[in-house]
């Protein structure tokens, strides 16, 4: 969609190791301003070692990355902290405080980086809580919500600042259907209104064909990029047969050679 | 597109009719870096031009976000404060959206709810005695569960987790030697030093090896132990146990049939009884160690004198009494940390209440007993 303008995140030549072991090889990818990306493919093939090295959670064992030019592999640069201002990451988990009311999760980047006076926080909290249907829960802690309220509540914390790129990891797993067509029209909404750009971890079909504007499928033994495009392309015409296997919910070919006979 | 292009930080523009009216032009981006000061600007606009009227125009903003929802509307409730209508011309689609989507136009849609009323005093009172009543009877279920899964992996000793009890073993006993044995070793010989600048006034420094031996045997070696025990495993129980708990693995267990007491207990606790008074034993030499290094270097005592007169003030009975208290007091050390880590809900730092909480108890617990026993030996 927005092909023709620079890429906001630059990942060349990545390789990704824990201690000796390859997780991913010679990566290379451009997300581009406003657009949202899935990354899809099977457990274990280094989906969120990808998001961690992303946002620089992880440093890579070689290659580069760099968000809107700032390179996010050298954690002492000067404008690392400004990469860290343009993201904003759901994890998995929530990672909300657990201390601390979802109110004052929220609240907690915002009173950090801005000079808003307390009541002007509060009701921008009670705004943003409102609009992930939280309205109410201000005060509660997150070992009082379900997992669906955390997972909002998160995304709620990730948008504080509104980044410009917002990560998510498996924002609707675990999630009931209903709730999980919230967050995907939350984020569609996010995307269209405030043109934040998005990298979705995801294994929802859902997600893949009524958010995603494009996605890309890593690979266990391929150790790196099998496919990337629409992913309605992919499911009709790809080659692969992994990757028609993953959008048309099959078990893998062994197997039902196996439990046919 | 926003976000990307270099959009100029939001200023605006005010035009003020003759009427009283006045119109307030947004231009360029408005977020999180300019909200507080946009505020403060217009709060100070509203109260020296005293407008009758505000028109608010989005049409030049190149980017809104909520913190621009949040100076709208914190612009409307100056207004409102003094009924000053607010009018907003028809916004540009994304920003329409924008306000959509954080209910700019209804601000009631989510109102706060009221935080509950406090109750009053004799609702409170009631609500923490019942509280303390529920604990302590979870407490008195709790020892009554740790003592009937004692009972039942003595009737049937194969349902002891042997590996998880030596593991166990490991960590409370053999890796605390090096501490234990330091400690003692140095409170043998402060004991050794502060008795003998008494003793040797009356020529009696022979007896700093009886006194070294007997405090340490039947008094300072259980305690002293007991309290590195409890810093150490008791809070490392409360811990480890407390994260199964919030991480729901204590639930897995239970519905696996399996009871977590027997899991996780009964191996602590064993495994504590059997290192502990080993570990009073290394106490006692350890400091008796002490106590001969400073006899022989200070006191011009042999060491067979020193060793002979050790030998002589000890019996058995002092021995066994001190590994009986230390037997005791491992029992009670491995039950609080497994009893506090249990008792954690919620989240992280319930977990570290735990672990403080196993160690304050424990210490308490230690000396709680030894002053039961100091009574029962003056009247035995």
């Amino acid at each position: 969609m927005t092909e023709a303008k620079p890429a906001l995140i630059q990942v060349r030549d990545l390789i990704a190791k824990y201690g000796n072991d390859t997780i991913l090889e010679k990566i290379d990818l451009d997300v581009f301003p406003n657009e949202i990306l899935a990354i899809i493919g099977g457990s274990g093939c280094g989906k969120t070692t990808l998001l961690r090295h992303l946002v620089g959670l992880n440093r890579p064992a070689d290659g580069a990355i760099t968000i809107d030019g700032i390179d996010i592999s050298d954690h002492d640069a000067n404008d690392f902290d400004e990469a860290l201002k343009k993201i904003g990451i759901l994890f998995q988990g929530g990672a909300l405080f657990g201390s601390m009311t979802i109110a004052e999760n929220v609240a907690l980047p915002i009173k950090e980086y801005t000079d808003l006076d307390p009541e002007a926080v509060a009701d921008l909290v009670r705004m943003k809580l409102c609009s992930v249907d939280l309205g109410g829960y201000e005060d509660h802690l997150p070992s009082e919500l379900s997992g669906g309220m955390i997972k909002r509540a998160a995304l709620a914390r990730a948008l504080a600042l509104n980044p410009e790129i917002l990560f998510l990891d498996e924002p609707t797993a675990g999630l009931d259907p209903v709730i999980s067509a919230e967050i995907e029209e939350l984020i569609l909404r996010i995307n269209h209104s405030m043109g934040t750009t998005m990298v979705i971890i995801t294994h929802s079909l859902n997600i893949i064909f009524k958010v995603a504007h494009r996605i890309i499928m890593l690979d266990k033994s391929a150790k790196g990029i099998i496919a990337q495009g629409d992913p309605k392309d992919l499911k009709a015409k790809s080659p692969n047969p992994i990757v028609r296997q993953f959008f048309n919910r099959q078990a893998s070919i062994s197997k039902r050679l196996l439990w046919q006979h | 597109m926003p976000g990307t292009l270099p959009d100029a930080p939001a200023s605006y523009n005010l035009v003020t009719s003759a009427d009283g009216a006045m119109g307030i032009q947004f231009i360029g981006r408005i977020d999180h870096h300019r909200a507080a000061a946009l505020i403060k600007a217009l709060k100070k606009e509203v109260s020296t031009r005293k407008p009758v009227k505000v028109t608010v125009d989005l049409n030049r903003v190149t980017y809104i976000d909520d913190f621009g929802v949040l100076v709208l509307s914190e612009l409307r409730n100056i207004l409102g404060h003094r009924d000053i209508p607010f009018n907003l011309i028809q916004p540009p689609p994304r920003a329409g959206e924008v306000l959509a989507l954080f209910n700019f136009d209804s601000p009631d849609a989510c109102r706060h709810v009221e935080p509950k009323e406090r109750d009053n005093f004799v609702v409170r009172l009631g609500d923490g005695f019942f509280h303390h009543l529920y604990h302590i009877r979870y407490l008195v279920s709790f020892l009554g569960s740790a003592a009937l899964c004692m009972l039942h992996v003595v009737m049937h000793p194969k349902s002891l987790r042997m590996n998880d009890t030596l593991l166990l073993m490991q960590k409370t006993g053999v890796d605390a030697v090096p501490i234990v044995g330091m400690i003692s070793f140095l409170l043998g010989l402060i004991m050794a030093f502060v008795s003998s600048i008494q003793l040797e006034q009356f020529g009696a420094s022979i007896y700093v090896a009886s006194l070294v031996a007997l405090a340490m045997v039947s008094e300072l070696g259980p305690i002293m132990t007991a309290i590195v025990v409890a810093g150490r495993s008791g809070s490392a129980f409360a811990a480890e146990i407390g994260t199964m708990r919030i991480s729901d693995e204590v639930d897995a267990l239970f519905t696996m049939g399996i009871s977590p007491t027997l899991f996780l207990v009964v191996p602590r606790i064993i495994a504590a009884i059997i290192v502990v008074p080993l570990l009073t034993l290394f106490a006692d030499l350890f400091a008796i160690f002490g106590g001969l290094v400073i006899s022989v270097t200070m006191l011009d005592l042999t060491i067979s004198t020193y060793i002979s007169q050790t030998i002589k003030s000890l019996d058995f009975f002092e021995f066994s009494w001190g590994l009986m208290k230390s037997v005791i007091f491992a029992a009670l050390i491995a039950w609080i940390g497994c009893l506090r880590g249990f008792q954690v809900r919620g989240g992280a730092s319930q977990v570290g209440n735990a672990a403080t909480s196993a160690v304050v108890s424990g210490i308490f617990l230690i000396i709680l007993f030894d002053s039961i026993f100091a009574v029962i030996r003056s009247y035995w």
